[in-house]
């Protein structure tokens, strides 16, 4: 797999850095440069928050190639606070524990490793909310 | 724009055709469409194909069907638009036709799927997806709609179970289709009790991954008696639609936009409502889409796509019958092909030649080929022609 691909997303990868539209303020993620919203430019980044709450989610037990070892795991769709919604996987938590509405937070993780010699990719898994914010 | 109709159809089983090769199993179905047209040559060749690259190697696809039946030199080119990619053929070889830049076209759908490991084959379907940003997270192309279909159950508060009628209607009419991959009933308790893939989605929720080929031919419709063929169906409506790739980029992704776009622009070019058409050969990957189709396409209401299923209006007896020979579920989904073999099997009901599973008086048909969890959507309204 090329690292390029995984490199010039780094910032969505280990910061969730997306896009705010000058227009109309909606925030986006992952970055498009186009708001989806009113069709303007949108090219001023925005860092996400990182926290949200589970959309949905289901476990996976057959995996594509490159996952076989995370074998199973838990996949969501999570509601960020800020609006948009992001597919990612749970991590720290057993899939029974799993439910719609549950606070997460962003947390980075191994992604996946394309065997013993070669390129592991990291990147934001969600993991419970471990700890009520105070601030 | 000139009106165009289909006169030739041609199928293989669906099945695990370890003898065959990817260029064999399109030829068959090829020439199985010529011989049936009544024609021995024709202008250009459209194949609908997702997976050849990756699956056997082999891209290129145009060429190499075209001179494998005997049509080198022809215009043929492969179409790509996932497990909408048949559709998307054929919707290329209506608008040429249409159009004036030919006369007789064939357009074949294609998938190689058994020659490769489960996880290849698994990598292979989530190229449907958005690599960067699901597929990077270990997610297949079963999780996906499992989110969809986990998301439906809490909004509307409906169990798995209650998903049954459309796995269950899927068999039944699979019986009778000596073209199809899984030719036996099952009952709503094989239905609960089959093994899990992505919960909430389980082996019966899921169709059948299979090699397959399908053809149709098309002529303008004023030339259809100039063929000895197998009975003109007229191509009344031909649409397509897109939304985003990736589900989480949808504003609501239980309600799929470019099924209700597609669905729509197809009932008004035809100057139809969904209460005209008789069959409907929907995209039932999984039983949530089948949910989510008879919705989006004005034939259920928003979360009531389900209790239709339950009333038992999508059997071949119901007010709207659905995979009437066996669908994506049961007849097997090979998925650059499957969208081919919704268009074969709505001609073979509206020719009256569905046998044990013909709808009866069956005149307005509509099939709807869906690429990834509904990003590209095409949908084609065909009528029985005299």
């Amino acid at each position: 797999m090329s690292i390029p691909r995984h490199w010039r997303l780094q910032d969505q990868r280990y910061s969730m850095v997306g896009e705010v539209c000058n227009s109309c303020g909606a925030k986006l993620f992952p970055p498009r440069d186009v708001c989806p919203e009113c069709s303007k430019p949108a090219y001023e980044p925005y860092t996400f928050s990182g926290n949200g709450k589970v959309y949905s989610h289901s476990t996976v037990y057959q995996a594509p190639t490159g996952y076989e070892a995370f074998v199973p795991y838990t996949v969501a769709l999570v509601k960020l606070d800020e609006g948009p919604l992001v597919t990612a996987q749970l991590t720290d938590v057993d899939g029974d524990e799993v439910e719609i509405g549950m606070p997460v937070e962003m947390v980075t993780r191994k992604l996946r490793e394309e065997g013993e010699d070669g390129l592991i990719v990291y990147g934001y898994k969600f993991r419970k909310v471990l700890h009520e914010q105070t601030s | 724009m000139r009106d165009v109709s289909i006169i030739g159809i041609g199928q293989i089983e669906v099945a695990e055709h370890w003898d065959r090769s990817l260029r064999h199993l399109g030829g068959d179905a090829v020439l199985a469409a010529m011989q049936n047209a009544g024609i021995e040559t024709a202008d250009a060749l459209y194949v609908g194909n997702m997976l050849s690259g990756l699956l056997t190697g082999q891209e290129h696809l145009g060429a190499l069907i075209a001179d494998f039946v005997g049509l080198r030199g022809i215009e043929a080119v492969k179409v790509e638009a996932a497990c909408g990619s048949g559709a998307a053929a054929l919707r290329l070889g209506y608008a040429t036709v249409a159009g004036g830049l030919h006369d007789v076209v064939i357009v074949a759908g294609l998938e190689k799927m058994t020659d490769t490991a489960n996880a290849e084959t698994t990598t292979g379907l989530v190229m449907a997806a958005d690599a960067d940003y699901e597929s990077i997270h270990g997610l297949t192309f079963v999780s996906i709609n499992a989110l969809l279909m986990r998301r439906y159950m809490y909004e509307y508060k409906i169990r798995h179970e209650d998903f049954a009628p459309f796995s269950v209607n899927a068999h039944r009419n699979a019986v009778g289709n000596p073209y199809a991959m899984f030719r036996r009933p099952i009952t709503v308790e094989q239905f609960r009790r089959a093994r899990m893939i992505s919960d909430p989605i389980n082996l019966m929720d899921s169709s059948g991954i299979g090699d397959g080929a399908a053809a149709v031919v098309l002529v303008p419709s004023c030339m259809a008696k100039d063929y000895r063929n197998g009975g003109a169906v007229r191509i009344l409506a031909s649409s397509m639609a897109t939304d985003a790739v990736a589900v989480h980029d949808r504003p609501d992704p239980l309600w799929l936009s470019a099924v209700e776009a597609s669905a729509f622009k197809a009932y008004q070019q035809a100057e139809v409502g969904p209460r005209d058409i008789d069959l409907f050969e929907l995209h039932d990957a999984f039983t949530i889409m089948s949910a989510l189709s008879l919705e989006a396409s004005g034939f259920a209401e928003r979360g009531k796509g389900v209790w239709l299923a339950q009333a038992g209006e999508i059997t071949r007896e119901g007010r709207i019958p659905v995979c009437t020979m066996g669908g994506l579920k049961a007849r097997g989904h090979p998925v650059g092909a499957t969208g081919i073999y919704q268009i074969v099997e709505v001609v073979q009901q509206l020719r009256g030649k569905a046998g044990a599973n013909q709808i009866s008086n069956a005149q307005l048909g509509m099939a709807q080929n869906i690429g990834g969890s509904g990003a590209t959507v095409i949908t084609h309204i065909l009528e029985a022609q005299d």
